[in-house]
């Protein structure tokens, strides 16, 4: 990378860091929508959403984080095979530390030991980096911010489980789901959207939950287990009654994503990512100059 | 709608109920696990909090033309203080605390002995709450705890809320959670009878 195309991916990446922190996403504000008209005239879950909504509007507007917990930064990037990954990862952290001094970017990341703020949102693990080269010309670059609040609420089963009944087997993983719903009650600033995965060793099941995140609110799933598992789930899950924020409603979750990955015969995990109503994932399809082409969602 | 204006008598916060939405003008005062483990530990606070209230909440506070402005105001969550709150609001007269996700038994009896009221703001709703946040009014301990821990005494105008913990002893997060726990299991039996 020379130093032309270094400024114009810097530029970029800061780009997608300042859309992805200070806008929703069309197909989430749409599934905002579908949930606010589902709540009664008057009730707390209606207010919750129309406070939501103008919240929504006005960051978008002054350009301003929705959240003031920007949250974890994670880039899923595909780049063209003759790009230089580690170049690529440097101009990353550089963006980060940019968009941070900008504000998009809250103070966010902690030293664990020490309690210490870096400040630039720089240290080990942050941030979370999935580079993957392909055979294409152009940049796939996809960026979600996840909050410590809706990141608190995940968790990880091991099946079979004893406490709510569930074996190896979809019914128990469909109990898996909906036991994290009740658990999380408003504490993950619902309506929250679910990615899950089923299987793999537990650090790849909790990978691959976040990575379910990734897809469109109303695609379909291609496979015809998991897809029905999807919209099973979020029926039922609608029928508790939790609601926007936890003050009861009709519209508990907006969405289920759910992956399977090949696991030991000896295990079998479901991993839960619950993701909150600012829902801040973004993409940009990029060229090998450094432009923007294309939104992604 | 029910309008309010902090700070507050006993009365007034009586008369809330779990499920009404309120709109708060007046003066709040921030506070959250810095200060609230600080006044545990017996210390004064630098202002009274006396009929008044304290919000969760670490605020992104910048100075612009020689004074302060909110950027950002949303709640955090509120259970952190569970272990400190109730001990809080008795000794200095608390009326309201705001935050999100709700408190637990020992804030809701707290909240029915003393007159004081859980207000629950809208998570994630930074913007509208910072436009919310008409003045800073003062800031205390800023040396001490640093930016988003300090106490900020803020000025609010129509900071929009709902209440979950009313003066009453009742609690929409326990009355909330029954219910769900109840249809999880109307949901499970469903769910079962629908596989065979
Ligand atoms: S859970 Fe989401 S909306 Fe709530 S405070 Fe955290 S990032 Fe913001």
């Amino acid at each position: 990378m020379n130093a032309t195309q270094q400024k114009k991916f810097l530029e970029a990446f800061i780009e997608i860091i300042r859309k992805t922190s200070t806008e929703l996403p069309k197909d989430v504000i749409e599934a905002v929508q579908k949930g606010m008209q589902a709540e009664q005239a008057g009730s707390n879950a209606k207010y919750a959403f129309e406070i939501i909504e103008k919240n929504i509007g006005l960051a978008k507007q002054k350009s301003q984080p929705l959240c003031q917990d920007t949250g974890s930064i994670l880039f899923y990037v595909h780049y063209p095979r003759k790009f230089d990954g580690e170049a690529l990862a440097k101009v990353m952290r550089k963006a980060v530390v940019d968009a941070t001094k900008k504000g998009y970017l809250r103070q966010n990341s902690v030293d664990s030991l020490t309690g210490k703020n870096s400040g630039t949102n720089i240290g080990p693990g942050s941030p979370s980096l999935h580079l993957e080269p392909w055979n294409k010309d152009h940049f796939d670059v996809r960026l979600m911010l996840k909050g410590g609040g809706c990141e608190n609420m995940g968790v990880q089963y091991s099946l079979p489980d004893n406490r709510i009944g569930a074996g190896r087997d979809v019914a128990g993983v469909k109990k898996c789901i909906l036991d994290a719903v009740q658990n999380a009650q408003g504490k993950g600033c619902g309506p929250g959207i679910l990615g899950v995965a089923i299987g793999g060793d537990r650090g790849a099941g909790y990978l691959e939950s976040k990575e379910q995140l990734l897809r469109k609110m109303g695609d379909k799933n291609p496979d015809p287990v998991l897809a029905g598992i999807e919209e099973e789930t979020v029926r039922e899950a609608n029928t508790l009654g939790i609601g926007p924020m936890g003050f009861g409603g009709k519209t508990t979750l907006m969405g289920v994503k759910v992956g399977a990955l090949n696991r030991l015969p000896a295990s079998f995990f479901v991993s839960v990512s619950y993701m909150c109503w600012a829902f801040r994932r973004q993409g940009a399809q990029v060229s090998a100059k450094g432009e923007i082409k294309k939104w992604l969602y | 709608m029910i309008r309010l204006e902090a700070p507050f008598t006993e009365e007034k916060i009586r008369s809330l109920k779990v499920g009404d939405m309120v709109e708060l003008s007046g003066t709040i005062f921030t506070g959250r696990d810095a200060v609230h483990k600080w006044l545990h530990e017996g210390n004064e606070p630098p202002v009274s909090l006396k009929d008044g209230v304290i919000y969760h909440c670490g605020p992104v506070v910048i100075r612009e033309k020689g004074k302060w402005v909110v950027k950002a105001a949303g709640p955090t969550t509120s259970i952190r203080e569970e272990p400190y709150q109730a001990g809080i609001i008795e000794r200095f007269g608390l009326r309201a605390i705001i935050g999100k996700g709700g408190m637990a038994e020992k804030t809701r009896q707290a909240c029915q002995k003393c007159g004081c009221a859980y207000l629950h703001a809208i998570g994630g709703a930074a913007q509208v709450l910072a436009e919310a946040v008409k003045e800073v009014e003062n800031v205390y301990e800023y040396e001490r705890f640093g930016s988003p821990e300090a106490i900020w005494q803020l000025r609010v105008e129509n900071f929009p809320l709902v209440v979950t913990i009313d003066a009453h002893g009742n609690s929409l997060h326990k009355e909330i959670e029954a219910a769900s726990a109840a249809r999880l299991t109307e949901s499970f039996a469903r769910m079962a009878a629908a596989k065979r």
